[in-house]
């Protein structure tokens, strides 16, 4: 799982941005209130100058059907499924791309905020991680559920975080968090070598997953220019640039293509794992 | 240069405090340099010249990542847990242990350099240690408890009902750098990384090990899904699965006489009051395309004869009845990882069949392709287990045994070998891929075999009379017989001279009288000891002349 590798296609590939400004907003767009955000409580931006942007990720071509998974070792997963269980299907309907993980890249500045205590869930059904992709924040709880009642272990592989690899044999939930922003973080399951996982960690409020209309919402954010990068583990990363005013909303979509199939998609941080200057990504791009 | 001057004053005056600590680091990295890098890096990369010939592969020290740790899953390990591995090895590995080779002040310094090479170390340092404390007394119960626990928290899912390594999920395992990694075979705890100790198993069920996919199963504990106690039985459980003590390996193995009829089937009852010796096997590293990746480590040897004939019975453990579906992925993946030996672009495909070929007697279809060694990773897909007994094809007067390595062209050495999708036959060998049929052989050898739970149970019986074919050794007692031993896991990609193998041994078959029973093997002993060291020098005389050549 260490394909920390050269990033794909950069701001290039970005297919209509487009910006709207909705209702012209009341708001200074520049002052942040940064002091206040350093709060554990109260809004981090202030409800009536808090922006949105929307977006769509659109897909050309064929993607290819899910791959079987041979469930015949544990009928209390298979006995779920009619007919043969498969893996997340890559497409959602109609051209649309599902799972992809979009977040603020850039733009937010020195801004910080308060660390969610509503925790995200990663649950184990039938063999299966639900959901395949997700976005949770620094320190906010990870609830690893499972349902199966069967062996799972939940073994994660960061670049960035110290990862763990807990067992799980019964029903039950483990709480864990992460420590630093990292886009993404692998999670396998050993004793079922199909079940995969991705967590997206922010240390912000800003990101989400597309839906299975391949779309995505960021909301509450502050007025400003952003430069957004979507992640999709097989097809890459994209960025695209968006700027939305205080209460205003704006549209970003992403296009991704089934000829991207071939794409390096990058796990972790591209940092230096010496922190003195070696070439980390010509050392990772070995390992497959 | 003026430029840059003040920006080392100032790194100077930083790095001041720190100045005795650089020192000591850089004989360490002196020390790393010298013993250190070939395996795992300059850089700690574990990329080292000898990477590509071990599986698993060195450790690459830059995310932090330790199988063995006195902390909580996914954290770093402390500056003992570290010392530890340094000064003891990991047995199940190639990682040797040094505290015997270097001093007390070089392996701390080790310590830092490792610790050097990634930045996490710099952030964050280790946390605390968990709490080991010391085992509760394995009485019954608790080994009953234990082994309850082994099933309710599924350890069989990787390691196997009878702890073997053959789980179902154990052909499909990863490590963090996604190459193939054993399940361990929990039977063999002296091959344990970290220690065979009970302290050490549970240590190891509480933290898990960083980068395999043993997990940490500490928050069974936290969830009152079982108590602390309930995982100490678990490690007493499994530390009941191997010897008490680790087998010591003898050069003599005997065959005691029997006085009536010798067991007649692989699992006869009589067979459980036979001493058994441990005979252990390493990779055929001296004739290409050489084999770093053995998957048997070793044969358990019964001997037993009636004065008419000789029946051994030979036990080992192989996760698998090869060729299993379910581990042809396995045997796939270890190919490619191993594949500098071999199995690189240029391969020839059907070279695996002419392996398997030259195993069987026949001249190899594309000789030369398997004289290069270069086999195609997919082509052993199919592979059966296979073991041989070597003999000589007559007892030595003197010091002189064939070539151990399956005999050379005007050294011959007689076989019995065992397939697992066929029978038993004689063979006689001139070196690693000349091996022919026994002429005349007939039906000499009488072989059963049963696989269960990741273990072969082999036995074969010959009479001890020679019957005049030429070529075939004749059993005497009361005379050192010189015997080795080798094995291949069709499911590990193994065939032809990617084998596990051994050294020559000596079968001693007892006499009527009591007198020689101790007084040979003793003999026998000293011999070997002398042979042992022939052996040796004549390999190496041997690979510098094939390096020459």
């Amino acid at each position: 799982m260490r394909e920390l590798l050269r990033r794909v296609g950069g701001m290039a590939l970005v297919s209509g941005v487009a910006v709207a400004l909705a209702c012209g907003g009341a708001e200074e767009p520049g002052e942040a209130p940064e002091e206040e955000v350093a709060e554990e409580a109260g809004p981090v931006v202030p409800p009536d100058s808090a922006a949105t942007i929307t977006g769509v990720v659109n897909f050309e071509g064929t993607a290819p059907e899910p791959e079987p998974i041979d469930m015949s070792e544990e009928p209390t997963c298979a006995e779920q499924y009619e007919g043969q269980p498969r893996k997340h299907p890559v497409v959602a309907v109609d051209g649309k791309l599902a799972r992809v993980y979009v977040h603020v890249k850039e733009g937010l500045g020195d801004r910080t905020f308060p660390t969610p205590s509503e925790p995200v869930t990663l649950d184990q059904q039938g063999c299966r991680y639900r959901p395949h992709v997700l976005a949770i924040q620094v320190g906010q709880p990870l609830e690893i559920v499972n349902s199966d009642g069967i062996l799972h272990n939940i073994n994660t592989q960061p670049q960035v975080n110290r990862g763990f690899n807990i067992s799980q044999p019964v029903e039950m939930t483990t709480t864990r968090d992460f420590t630093d922003p990292e886009v993404m973080i692998p999670v396998k399951c050993d004793v079922h070598g199909w079940m995969e996982a991705y967590i997206g960690v922010q240390d912000h409020p800003y990101a989400a997953v597309s839906d299975s209309s391949g779309a995505f919402t960021l909301e509450n954010l502050p007025p400003g220019d952003y430069v957004l990068e979507a992640w999709h583990e097989r097809y890459g990363v994209q960025t695209a640039s968006v700027s939305v005013e205080a209460g205003g909303s704006a549209q970003a979509d992403f296009s991704y293509s089934a000829d991207m199939a071939g794409a390096e998609v990058p796990l972790g941080e591209p940092i230096d794992l010496h922190d003195h200057g070696s070439e980390t990504a010509s050392r990772a791009a070995v390992s497959r | 240069m003026p430029r840059i001057a003040p920006g080392i004053a100032t790194m100077a005056f930083l790095l001041l405090p720190a100045a005795a600590g650089a020192q000591e680091n850089a004989r360490g990295k002196a020390v790393y340099d010298r013993w250190c890098a070939g395996c795992h890096g300059i850089e700690g990369e574990g990329d080292g010249p000898a990477e590509a010939y071990m599986l698993p592969r060195p450790r690459d020290f830059t995310m932090g990542l330790y199988e063995i740790r006195s902390t909580p899953s996914g954290q770093l390990p402390t500056d003992a847990d570290i010392l530890e591995v340094i000064d003891e090895g990991m047995p199940g590995t190639a990682m040797p242990g040094w505290k015997d080779h270097l001093s007390g002040s070089d392996r701390k310094a080790l310590v830092e350099v490792v610790k050097s090479f990634s930045r996490f170390f710099e952030q964050e340092g280790a946390p605390e240690p968990v709490e080991v404390g010391s085992p509760p007394e394995a009485t019954e119960e608790a080994l009953a408890e234990g082994r309850e626990f082994y099933q309710k928290i599924e350890c069989w899912k990787c390691h196997g009902q009878a702890g073997r390594g053959d789980g179902p999920s154990a052909p499909t395992l990863e490590d963090d750098r996604d190459l193939p990694v054993r399940a361990a075979d929990l039977t063999e705890n002296w091959l344990f990384n970290g220690g065979g100790s009970t302290e050490a198993i549970f240590a190891r069920l509480l933290t898990g090990m960083n980068g395999t996919p043993m997990p940490s199963f500490a928050d069974l504990i936290e969830a009152d899904f079982m108590t602390r106690e309930q995982l100490w039985n678990v490690a007493l459980y499994v530390r009941s699965l191997a010897p008490e003590e680790p087998p010591s390996v003898r050069d003599v193995i005997r065959a005691g006489l029997v006085e009536g009829d010798l067991p007649a089937a692989v699992d006869d009852e009589a067979w459980e009051e036979v001493e058994r010796q441990y005979v252990p096997l390493v990779g055929q590293v001296i004739v290409p395309p050489r084999w770093f990746a053995p998957r048997v480590d070793g044969v358990w040897v019964q001997a037993l004869h009636d004065r008419e004939e000789l029946v051994l019975r030979l036990v080992w453990h192989d996760p698998s009845e090869s060729p299993d579906p379910d581990w042809a992925g396995w045997a796939a993946r270890v190919r490619a990882t191993m594949a500098p030996d071999g199995a690189e672009a240029g391969s020839v495909e059907g070279a695996g069949a002419a392996d398997t070929a030259a195993m069987e007697g026949a001249e190899p279809e594309t000789g030369e392709a398997v004289g290069e060694g270069r086999l195609a990773p997919e082509a052993t897909a199919g592979a059966p287990d296979r073991l041989v007994v070597q003999f000589p094809t007559e007892l030595p007067e003197g010091m002189e045994r064939p070539y151990f390595l399956m005999g050379e062209e005007d050294d011959p050495v007689y076989l019995w070998r065992w397939r697992s999708d066929g029978d038993a036959s004689e063979a006689i060998g001139r070196g690693f891929m000349n091996m022919e049929p026994l002429e005349g052989s007939g039906d000499a050898l009488a072989a059963e075999a049963t696989f269960e739970e990741g273990e072969w149970r082999l036995m074969i019986r010959r009479s001890l009379d020679a019957g005049g074919v030429e070529e075939r050794l004749g059993f005497v007692s009361g005379r050192p017989i010189p015997m080795a031993l080798f094995a291949w896991d069709g499911d590990n990609g193994e065939a032809g001279t990617r084998a596990a193998i051994g050294t020559w041994y000596f079968l001693h078959l007892d006499e009527p009288s009591g007198g020689g029973v101790i007084v040979i093997p003793l003999i026998a002993t000293l011999l070997t000891a002398a042979l042992g060291v022939a052996v040796v020098v004549r390999a190496q005389r041997r690979e510098e002349e094939r390096e020459e050549s």
